[in-house]
C-alpha cells in the first residue's frame, strides 16, 4: 500500500507538448510511470513521445480513461486546466505550475468542493510513490521505497526530506508536495489522514512554512488522532524578517499564529518532534524511531 | 504589488465609491495652488508613501511633525508641504529607516460624524473573500484586534454566490449604521467588491470610512494591494508602480524573475524554492553567521537569471561568501552548474563560493564545476553546506 498513487495508476499530461511537460513526461516514463498520453488543445491527433494527444481531456478520458492527470500549462490558462479535469471527475488532479492568480484559485476550489477529485498544488512538486509511479517534476534517483511518509509545502525541501531519509537507509511509502500557494488542493490534514490510515506508512515528516495556520491544524489533527504514529516536523523561516504582508488587515485575519516559532510552538505541544535544524531531519526521525 | 492611496482612491472611485475631492502635489507651491483650487476653509495635507500609520508616524529628526497634516488656508498648506516634501517618513509600518517623502495628496477637509473601518481580502483559511469591518475606525486596526477583539467584524463571501447585498446591510446595522447610511454602505461594499475581483486585488482597505455631520459616506483613507500573479490581466495596474517605494536590489531582481529580500547578515544565499531557501537562512544562522539575503531563483533559472543573481549578490559591499544550494528537481543541476561558472568568470569572484548541488543531473553539474577550475569549495549536503561556508568566511576574517 501507499497512498494517492502506486504501480496502477494511469497518467495524462495537460500541457504535454510543451517544454516542461515534454522533460518532465520522459523523466516519468522513464521512472516507470504508466502515462497514457496527454492534452495540448490544438495538437490532437498527433503522437508526442510515442503517446496519443488530445485537443480536450473529455476526448483523452473516452479513450485512456487516465485515474491521474498532471498540469504544466503557463498560469493564465492553468486554473482553466484545473477545472477541465474536475469536469471529467479525474480522481487525483496534480497541478505544477507556478504563479496562478488567488481568484482563480477561489473558483477552482468552489468546484473541487462540489467533486470527488483532489488536488495536488498548485506550485508544486507533486507526488511519488517511490519504484511505483512519479507524478511531478521531483528528481526520481533521491527516491527509495520505504515506511516514511512526506509531506511538504515546500518543493525542495521535500526533496531535502527525502533524500536525507534515504541516506540514513529508510525510504518513503509516498512524498506529496502540497505547494505553498494560500488557496491549494489537500492540505497537511488531507494528507496527514491518508498516511495515519496507511499501513505501509510508520512514521512521518512534514513541512511546513511561515505563513497562514494549517501547521495548527495539523497539529490538532495528530494530537486527537487514535492512531498514533511517530511525526518528525520543520518549519521553515525561523529568521525570516516580519512584515512582509499585505498590510494592517492579513495580521488580524491570522492573529499571529502564522511566524515559525509560533508554528514550532503548537507542532512540539502536541508531542510532534521538532528537528533542530532542516539538516536533521533524517538523523532526527532516526532517533525517534529507536525510542 | 502596493500603489499610493491617491491612485487607490482614483480607482475606487471609477467604481463608483465617493471619495472627498483632492490633487497630487510634488512641491510646496503646487500645495498652495490645489487648495486654491479646492476652496473651503480645511485641507488634508497628506504625505504619499506605500506605508500606513503616516497619521501616528513621524519625519526624522522631528518628532512633532506627522505624515498627515491639518491646515485652514492655501498659504498653510504651503508651510506644510515645504516641511513634509523630501523628507524622511517613519512610521510603524516603514521600519526605523523610514521612507522618502516625495509626493503629496491634498485634500478637502470634511465635517466628521464618526469614523469606521472597513478592507476587503483573502482569507487563505476560509478560502473565500472576507470583508473585515469595525466601528473602531481611524486608529490602527492592530490595536483594536488586540485590545477590543469583540469590535472587529468579519464577513465571509461565497465565491459561489458572491456578494449579497443583505450581507453588506446586516454588517451596516451592526456597525450602528442606520437610514439611508444602510444602503449608501451596502453601496459601498458592491463596489469595492466589483473593484477587488475585476482587479485580482489582494487587498483593499479604507481606515477610516467615515459618516459625514450631514449623514453621507466617504472614503478618507485608502489602501490597495494586488495579487502579484494577476498582474499580467491588468497592465494598467502595472502602470501605477512606483519604483521609489522599491528596494533597487529586489527591483533588480524582479526584472529578471527572481525572488530577493535584503537581510543584515553577510553570507550571499542563492537558492531554489522559497523553503528552501528559508531553510538555508536558518541553518546559516544556526552555524552562528548571517544571512545577507534571501534569494529564490525560482523553477527554471536561465545562464541570465543566474548571471543577475549573481551581480546582485556580489554587489553588496558586506558580503563575505556565497552559498549556491540548489536541489534540482525542474531546474536541472547541470545548467545551474553551467551560469555558475560563466557568472564567476564574468562578475569576478572575490569571495569563498561554496556549492552545493543534489537532484536533476546533479552528476554532470558536479563534472562541470569541478573541471571548471574555478575556486570553489563544493559540499555535500545542506548540513556540510552551511559549515563550510561558515569556515570559510571565517578563516577569511582572521587571515
Amino acid at each position: 500500500m501507499s497512498i494517492l498513487v502506486d504501480h496502477n495508476t494511469k497518467v495524462i499530461v495537460q500541457g504535454f507538448t510543451g517544454a516542461q511537460g515534454t522533460f518532465h513526461s520522459q523523466e516519468s516514463l522513464a521512472y516507470g510511470t504508466k502515462i497514457v498520453g496527454g492534452v495540448t488543445p490544438g495538437r490532437g491527433g498527433e503522437s508526442h513521445l510515442g503517446l496519443p494527444v488530445f485537443d480536450t481531456v473529455e476526448q483523452a478520458q473516452q479513450e485512456l480513461k487516465a485515474d491521474a492527470t498532471v498540469i504544466f500549462v503557463p498560469p493564465p490558462g492553468a486554473a482553466d486546466a484545473i477545472l477541465e479535469a474536475i469536469a471529467n471527475d479525474i480522481r487525483l488532479i496534480v497541478c505544477i505550475t507556478e504563479g496562478i492568480p488567488v481568484q482563480d484559485m477561489l473558483r477552482v476550489r468552489m468546484e473541487l468542493n462540489r467533486s470527488s477529485s483532489l488536488l495536488i498544488g498548485p506550485n508544486c512538486p507533486g507526488v511519488i510513490t517511490p519504484d511505483a509511479c512519479k507524478i511531478g517534476i521531483m528528481p526520481g534517483p533521491i527516491h527509495r521505497r520505504g515506511h516514511v511518509g512526506i509531506v511538504s509545502r515546500s518543493g525542495t525541501l521535500t526533496y531535502e526530506a527525502v533524500a536525507q531519509t534515504t541516506a540514513v537507509g529508510m525510504g518513503q511509502s509516498t512524498s506529496v508536495g502540497i505547494g505553498g500557494d494560500p488557496i491549494k488542493g489537500l492540505d497537511f490534514v488531507d494528507v496527514l489522514e491518508m498516511f495515519l490510515a496507511d499501513p505501509e506508512t510508520e512514521s512521518i515528516i512534514m513541512i511546513g512554512e511561515i505563513g497562514g495556520t494549517s501547521e495548527n491544524d495539523a497539529a490538532r489533527l495528530l494530537q486527537d488522532s487514535h492512531i498514533k504514529k511517530p511525526v518528525v516536523a520543520l518549519v521553515a523561516g525561523i529568521t525570516a524578517p516580519p512584515g512582509r504582508r499585505m498590510g494592517h488587515a492579513g495580521a488580524v485575519i491570522s492573529g499571529g499564529e502564522d511566524t515559525a516559532a509560533a508554528k514550532i510552538e503548537v507542532l512540539r505541544s502536541a508531542g510532534i518532534h521538532i528537528a533542530p535544524t532542516p539538516a536533521d531531519l533524517g538523523t532526527t526521525l532516526q532517533t525517534v524511531l529507536r525510542g | 504589488m502596493n500603489i499610493h492611496e491617491y491612485q487607490a482612491k482614483e480607482l475606487l472611485k471609477s467604481f463608483g465609491i465617493p471619495i472627498p475631492r483632492g490633487v497630487v502635489v510634488h512641491s510646496p507651491d503646487e500645495a498652495r495652488d490645489a487648495a486654491k483650487s479646492l476652496g473651503g476653509h480645511l485641507f488634508v495635507v497628506k504625505a504619499q508613501i506605500h506605508a500606513g500609520g503616516r497619521g501616528a508616524g513621524h519625519y526624522s529628526g522631528e518628532p512633532a511633525c506627522s505624515g498627515v497634516r491639518l491646515v485652514k488656508t492655501p498659504d498653510e498648506a504651503r508651510t506644510a508641504a515645504y516641511e513634509m516634501l523630501d523628507r524622511t517618513l517613519i512610521t510603524r509600518q516603514t521600519g526605523p529607516q523610514g521612507r522618502v517623502v516625495r509626493k503629496l495628496y491634498i485634500e478637502e477637509g470634511c465635517p466628521i460624524e464618526r469614523e469606521l473601518y472597513f478592507s476587503m481580502l483573502i482569507d487563505r483559511a476560509e478560502r473565500c473573500i472576507v470583508i473585515v469591518a469595525s466601528e473602531a475606525g481611524g486608529m490602527s486596526i492592530e490595536d483594536v484586534a488586540e485590545k477590543m477583539p469583540d469590535k472587529i467584524r468579519k464577513v465571509a463571501i461565497d465565491p459561489a454566490l458572491g456578494l449579497a447585498d443583505h450581507q453588506s446591510r446586516e454588517l451596516a446595522t451592526r456597525l450602528g449604521l442606520h437610514g439611508s447610511q444602510i444602503h449608501q454602505f451596502a453601496e459601498i461594499v458592491r463596489s469595492a467588491y466589483t473593484a477587488f475581483t475585476t482587479l485580482d486585488a489582494a487587498l483593499i482597505e479604507t481606515n477610516p470610512l467615515v459618516v459625514l455631520k450631514d449623514g453621507s459616506l466617504l472614503i478618507l483613507d485608502a489602501k490597495m494591494a494586488f495579487d502579484d500573479n494577476g498582474l499580467f490581466r491588468h497592465k494598467a495596474i502595472l502602470e501605477l508602480r512606483d519604483p521609489n517605494e522599491e528596494d533597487p536590489r529586489e527591483q533588480e531582481a524582479a526584472r529578471f524573475g527572481l525572488s530577493y529580500v535584503g537581510l543584515d547578515g553577510t553570507i550571499g544565499c542563492m537558492v531554489n524554492g522559497a523553503g528552501l531557501a528559508m531553510a538555508t537562512m536558518d541553518i546559516i544562522h544556526e552555524e552562528g553567521e548571517s544571512p545577507a539575503n534571501f534569494l529564490d531563483v525560482g523553477g527554471g533559472a536561465s545562464k541570465e537569471k543566474v548571471s543577475a543573481a549573481f551581480r546582485i549578490l556580489l554587489g553588496d559591499s558586506r558580503i563575505e561568501g556565497v552559498l549556491v544550494n540548489i536541489f534540482g528537481g525542474i531546474m536541472r543541476c547541470d545548467v545551474i552548474a553551467d551560469a555558475v561558472i560563466s557568472a564567476c568568470r564574468e562578475v569576478g569572484l572575490h569571495v569563498p563560493l561554496v556549492v552545493r548541488l543534489a537532484g536533476t543531473r546533479v552528476e554532470e553539474g558536479m563534472a562541470l564545476i569541478t573541471n571548471s577550475g574555478l575556486n570553489v569549495i563544493v559540499a555535500t549536503d545542506l548540513g556540510d553546506a552551511a559549515r563550510k561556508i561558515v569556515a570559510a568566511v571565517r578563516a577569511r576574517r582572521t587571515a
